[in-house]
């Protein structure tokens, strides 16, 4: 029976993985839409949410199954919640990738701000690596690694003010960007959000390796860490 | 959809005046895992025991209602009671195996058809053996005497000697209760293997074991059949709120 539970076990380990490589394909296209103006990869970002929307029910579903009918206590237990759990912030970060893919259609036409636009690609590539990471730490439940990556979700929030004080200077400069610099502002926070749905994911590693529930956030586990950066960013210019 | 081995349709049992079963109708479906819960006395195993007519054995017990096994009525004058059992096996709650070699016991009923040559019987014992999941303890030793086994042993030997004569339906009541945990999920482990082969019937108080097994599910309350339904259908969403009550331990 126990290897029964195993392979099962198996299998949804494999489909949150698959589902989080999905999901940050997703970003990096959804970001590269907006960047270069393209609506129809934005486009398709959009229709692709199905996916990840269906995967997480099937995952769900499978997961309840296993609850109701194995009856996991322990470790096993401890595995499935934090799946099931996890799951919800993946599909929520496919859903903030939507959301930066429709600013690309709107924001088409537009008079733009290219330095605001590599800025937003660095982030980007934070965000993604981020998540790149936290999967790996999930695949092989290391909580230590997972922690380490949550510790990054600093770096974020510290992009996200210095990209929005420049879209503040950049509007002030010349009015014509306006527009674009809405859907900036909107694309930053929508980044900045994925940052902290990757921290949860990082916690329910936590959870599923050490039965600990932790706060990971370092905005959060620290808030004078986050106003020292607020107060030092905007200090600086 | 699997097709329907075994249908039945009002089936009611007296035992003398008392009328244990009320009018039951549950249809197995051909190689799935059905599993029959309930709390004691509700009539589950008394329903099992018909499905060969091991209630014949019992004096005193009237079977009404229609029980037919591939279409045919199990009950009919014509059927051969030993034949029937042939094609629908039995394994009870105690190991019993009989007082001889290992080898001996799972040969049993093949010996009784006179049709097999030693070489048949041979390949017949040690694929039924290894079906059962015991092949690779008793090996070596085929000629002891099935009674020195270990509890868990002994049922597998009766699992595989059910198995060797080739059943179509395997019925069990209650096989792993007198168990230890590990034995007991051996013989799990067993019934998940051989489902692909057999239509298997098994009668459990166990809920967590019908849970982790069963395809369907049919609950049995004071000889009346509440709900009968997919496993997963039941112990996730059961429609009946007494089924629901039971699963959650409120009573039984």
């Amino acid at each position: 029976m126990r290897k029964l539970f195993v392979d099962e076990l198996k299998r949804l380990h494999v489909r949150f993985s698959e589902m989080g490589i999905n999901v940050n394909e997703q970003i990096y296209n959804a970001t590269t839409a907006f960047i270069n103006h393209d609506k129809v990869v934005a486009k398709e970002v959009i229709t692709n949410d199905n996916n990840t929307d269906s995967e997480e029910m099937n995952l769900e579903k499978q997961a309840l199954e296993l609850i109701a009918l194995q009856q996991p206590v322990a470790t096993d237990f401890r595995v499935i919640i934090s799946i099931l759990k996890a799951s919800s912030d993946l599909e929520r970060i496919g859903d903030h990738a939507v959301g930066i893919a429709r600013e690309t259609i709107l924001e088409k036409g537009e008079e733009r701000v290219p330095e605001v636009e590599k800025e937003i690609a660095l982030m980007t590539n934070k965000i993604r690596e981020m998540l790149g990471g936290v999967l790996d730490a999930y695949s092989e439940t290391d909580a230590d690694k997972a922690g380490e990556v949550a510790k990054d979700d600093i770096i974020v929030d510290q992009l996200y003010l210095e990209i929005r004080e420049k879209i503040i200077q950049a509007l002030k400069q010349n009015p014509k960007v306006a527009k674009a610099s809405s859907s900036y502002l909107l694309v930053i926070k929508l980044l900045e959000r994925i940052g902290d749905h990757i921290v949860n994911i990082a916690e329910w590693i936590v959870y599923s390796s050490d039965g600990k529930i932790v706060e990971l956030n370092p905005g959060k586990s620290d808030p004078k860490l986050l106003r020292e950066i607020v107060s030092g960013t905007i200090g600086e210019r | 959809m699997t097709d329907k081995i075994i249908t039945s349709d009002g089936v009611r049992v007296y035992y003398g005046e008392k009328e244990a079963i009320h009018g039951v109708h549950i249809d197995i479906h051909e190689k799935q895992i059905t599993a029959l819960i309930g709390p004691s006395g509700c009539g589950k195993s008394t329903y099992l025991r018909c499905l060969n007519r091991m209630n014949d054995l019992m004096p005193n017990t009237t079977v009404t209602g229609s029980i037919k096994l591939q279409g045919e009525d199990i009950y009919a004058p014509k059927v051969d009671v030993v034949d029937l059992r042939k094609r629908v096996g039995m394994v009870f709650q105690q190991p019993n195996p009989f007082p001889f070699s290992i080898y001996e016991n799972v040969a049993y009923g093949l010996r009784t058809d006179r049709k097999f040559s030693k070489d048949e019987i041979d390949q017949r014992v040690e694929e039924s053996l290894k079906q059962a999941a015991i092949w690779d303890e008793v090996k070596d030793d085929l000629n002891k005497n099935a009674l020195e086994l270990s509890g868990g042993q002994q049922q597998r030997v009766c699992v595989a000697r059910v198995l060797a004569v080739h059943p179509e339906v395997i019925l069990l009541d209650e096989p792993t209760s007198a168990l230890d945990p590990i034995s007991s999920s051996k013989i799990e482990e067993t019934l998940m293997a051989i489902r692909k082969d057999y239509t298997i019937v098994i009668v459990t108080h166990n809920m967590q074991q019908a849970a982790r097994i069963s395809d369907r599910t049919a609950f049995l309350l004071n000889g009346n059949l509440i709900e009968y339904s997919q496993t997963k259908q039941m112990f996730i969403k059961p429609e009946k709120e007494e089924t629901s009550d039971y699963l959650n331990g409120k009573f039984g």
